[in-house]
């Protein structure tokens, strides 16, 4: 039996960023929330000590157990999808307070003003033949000039320590509120072999804070140690920008905010095209919960929130074949055995203290991001930022050796000891394109611990794709040359290299997202579900595509925003905040 | 499933088979139930003087320290645990770099992590159909203690296929031979390709060569120190912006954790 709940003004999916920002709006307003948490109670007591690379870093502890709930994937239409059955292949989502938020690096990055009307100022450069006929680019029905506000504002919560891109004057309507991060020699050598060779390279704006910081709403953040474990981990000291130490402990400041833990959702409950709650079980007692609400915020990642939409039957699910409907398309992601290929330097006679450092320390560089490349010569749309950080090596994933070099024995025993402190890696992240085929739907066979359907993602890498990642390779070799790396390590992108289980990463956006047009889109930019007025679908789901750098920022910028939009409907009683266009290109 | 190692415990366990025999005299330890960990380490340091001649003439052992901890949980055989020493220790050999697998203490980490909830794939996603598998560990319907035990099996059917010996008994040329076929994918295996066997064994043993020695490898910090990682530091605040390279001793958990 289903037991109901007494109702609060809101009820907010997932504890991560997107829901840790709307819950903390929300009830610094005076507004009642409940917080539905799938995974387990932590703070920050639990990551005093953790220091433990096989258990955070390779066993993926604070990642979802895939025994609950998991994704099947295949390449084409007509394939069969397969389970990604264990976090050995792919740990992708996080799970417990927080949500990836916790066990982020803390790169920070905005998305750039041509990002947002990407297909407007794609057909205004070089014409519309330029975009290939299945590739489904849109406008994201919001302008950078009219996020910009919310980008700062998330800053602020953060305390993001950073200087300006020089390439990028006037885009910015304050400066970072704390300074750069240390300087160290990987980032030297990096700046100044870049600036040699005519480049622009800045400090990579981080959420390790290099001096503590209190934010806006009062919440204070440590400054960075530089102790090097940050990816995969919870941070040792509170100096990492997080939503437990942020806007959670905001929202808890509120005696009308619960955070509910060990609670699944599974369902948006609507009647005649309203949200009136969220149906949840308790996962330490089985039973089954709805907690009603006046407005719903599902507001967990990309695949919580397509899944969830596709459940619970709203919105039209996206049809591949026709491009008809919305729910599941535009799946884009930074694959990891594409994007997150790195061009690895080694240096005979140079040795850094690579074992030290932080998640985002580093150094980048926007002089082949959009703006700067002509699609015409490139033979791919879209541009990328070129890197390197600093993040600290850990042992068993640094093993890195010179090309040739076998993966095992006594060779390879001796060079990557050898070469453990002697390496420098440049990295691309590179805007990803959506295509028509690739997409979410539910699988047909596989199930969760429920009984639900699992969501079942298609995709395949386009020449584009490959070709934009491979002349990034090419530009990061030149930097290494110039640095003086000794050996250089390519990695090779073939016509084989294609989607595979382990290519989809934490940056994937799609599946619910946002437009001017609810032909082509699921929500408006406020987050705010069409014709569902008081349902917001918050995070990267709605993001049409995915652009040149890490997401977490335009997930925070996009989440304040819909903040004020819940609180506008909480005021004003409802309907929706922006007018559909009457038409958009379609694709 | 098709096995050609027997599962008759008798035929590997009996002390009567003649190559353990050969094995205990050869090392020089008397017979009996606990000998296993002691065997093995004998076996070793033969080999390794084999590669650094003249490091041990003197015939003085460095007085060792009893480690309650050698003793498996997981493999019930000792010609299993025996295959996966030498197997271990031919990925990450001796050298003189410093300690190779079997002195950091590698496969009695990957007896524990098998023995232990990875082991069981209890985090996994375990629903059928298993049928459209990429070969991987992880899509094998086999759990990964079940892989480990038809591997090194498997490892075992080679070496006598190949070279007429136990897989424990041939040089490191022969092991080095065996691995490549499994690596190039060329040895038959069921559930999983050899290939990603031999990739969950490589990287098995390097989680055992520098993980935190708090799980039985990586004995003594020896596999960070090799490499200079200095483990659990608690701030490398004053030193990060150094242009030269900062040698520092390590620190595991046991010091670093509230106590």
């Amino acid at each position: 039996m289903v037991k109901t709940l007494e109702k609060v003004d809101a009820v907010v999916v997932g504890s991560g960023w997107a829901g840790g920002v709307a819950a903390a709006e929300l009830t610094k307003k005076g507004y009642s929330v409940v917080c539905l948490e799938r995974g387990a109670a932590k703070g920050r007591e639990d990551f005093i000590g953790s220091k433990d690379e096989l258990k955070y870093d390779v066993r993926k502890m604070m990642f979802q157990e895939l025994k609950k709930e998991t994704l099947t994937v295949r390449n084409t239409l007509d394939e069969v999808a397969s389970p990604n059955r264990s976090n050995d292949t792919n740990a992708i989502n996080g799970t417990d307070t927080g949500g990836s938020g916790v066990h982020w690096n803390g790169m920070v990055y905005r998305w750039l003003p041509y990002d947002f009307e990407i297909r407007s100022k794609t057909i205004e450069q070089y014409g519309e033949d330029i975009i290939p006929k299945d590739m489904t680019m849109q406008d994201w029905g919001i302008k950078y000039d009219e996020l910009e506000p919310y980008y700062d504002q998330f800053e602020k919560t953060m305390g993001v320590s950073g200087e300006p891109d020089p390439m990028r004057p006037g885009q910015r309507s304050d400066e970072y509120p704390t300074p750069p991060m240390k300087e160290t020699d990987v980032i030297r050598t990096f700046t100044e072999a870049a600036e040699r060779l005519g480049y622009h390279p800045y400090r990579i704006a981080s959420a390790n804070l290099s001096e503590a910081y209190t934010n806006p709403d009062g919440e204070t953040i440590n400054g960075c140690v530089y102790c090097a474990f940050c990816e995969s981990f919870g941070c040792d000291f509170g100096a990492k920008s997080d939503p437990i130490a942020t806007v959670l402990a905001t929202a808890q400041r509120s005696d009308k905010f619960t955070l509910r833990n060990n609670a699944y959702a599974v369902r948006v409950v609507h009647e005649g095209g309203k949200a009136t709650g969220i149906k949840f079980v308790d996962t330490q007692t089985g039973e089954e919960f709805i907690q009603p609400a006046d407005i719903v915020v599902v507001s967990g990642f990309t695949f919580t929130n397509t899944r969830i939409m596709l459940l619970s039957e709203i919105g039209k699910p996206y049809n591949p074949t026709d491009g008809t409907g919305v729910i599941g398309k535009n799946l884009t992601t930074h694959q990891r055995n594409l994007t997150h290929t790195r061009v690895r330097g080694f240096f005979d006679e140079k040795k850094f203290n690579r074992y030290a450092g932080a998640g985002a320390l580093g150094v980048t560089m926007d002089d082949f991001n959009i703006e700067q490349l002509d699609a015409r010569e490139t033979g791919f749309l879209h541009g990328f930022c070129l890197r390197t950080s600093q993040r600290g090596d850990r042992p068993i994933g640094n093993n890195h050796v010179p090309a040739g070099v076998p993966s095992w024995g006594r060779e390879f025993k001796d060079k990557s000891i050898f070469y453990a402190n002697r390496r420098i890696d440049v990295q691309q992240q590179n805007g990803a394109l959506p295509w028509r085929e690739n997409y979410m739907d539910l699988d047909p066979t596989y199930k969760d611990m429920f009984g639900d359907p699992l969501l079942r993602v298609t995709s395949r890498f386009h020449e584009q794709d490959r070709n934009i990642v491979r002349y990034a390779h090419q530009r990061a070799k030149e930097l290494l040359e110039e640095m003086g790396a000794d050996h250089i390590t390519v990695p090779e992108i073939t016509e084989e290299t294609e989607f595979n289980k382990s290519s989809l990463s934490d940056h994937t956006g799609g599946g619910v997202i946002m437009g001017s047009d609810p032909e082509t889109s699921a929500v408006n930019n406020y987050s705010q579900v069409w014709d569902m007025d008081n349902l917001f679908v918050v995070g990267a789901s709605s993001f049409p595509h995915v652009g040149s750098s890490n997401p977490t920022a335009t997930v925070g910028a996009l989440a304040y925003r819909a903040a004020e939009g819940m609180l506008k409907v909480l005021e004003d009683g409802g309907g929706q905040l922006v007018q559909a266009a009457g038409q958009e290109a379609k694709v | 499933m098709a096995d050609n190692n027997t599962n008759n415990p008798n035929e590997k366990n009996d002390v009567t088979d003649p190559s353990r025999r050969r094995f205990v005299k050869n090392t020089g330890f008397a017979v009996g139930g606990v000998a296993g960990g002691a065997l093995l380490g004998g076996l070793f340091s033969n080999r390794s003087n084999k590669n650094n001649a003249g490091t041990t003439d003197s015939g003085k052992e460095p007085k060792k320290e009893k480690r309650y901890e050698e003793a498996r949980i997981f493999f019930t055989r000792f010609a299993d645990f025996a295959i996966l020493s030498h197997a271990v220790e031919t990925i990450f050999p001796e050298d003189d770099n410093g300690p190779g697998a079997i002195e950091l203490g590698v496969p009695y980490f990957i007896d524990r992590q098998l023995a232990g909830p990875w082991g069981m794939n209890a985090g996994d996603y375990r629903q059928g159909s298993f049928a459209n598998g990429n070969g991987s560990a992880a899509d094998s319907i086999l759990t990964r203690g079940e892989i480990f035990i038809i591997g090194l099996r498997k490892m075992e059917e080679e070496s006598q296929k190949r070279f007429s010996k136990k897989f424990a008994e041939v040089e490191e040329e022969q092991h080095i031979e065996i691995l490549k076929a499994f690596e190039a994918g060329e040895v038959k295996m069921n559930g999983i390709s050899s290939d990603s066997f031999l990739g969950l064994l490589r990287s098995s043993t390097m989680e055992g060569a520098y993980s935190d020695p708090l799980y039985g490898g990586n004995r003594d910090m020896k596999g960070w120190k090799m490499k200079e990682f200095p483990g659990a530091v608690a701030s490398y605040a004053n030193m990060i912006e150094e242009k030269e390279f900062v040698k520092m001793d390590p620190v595991s958990l046991t010091d670093y954790q509230q106590k």
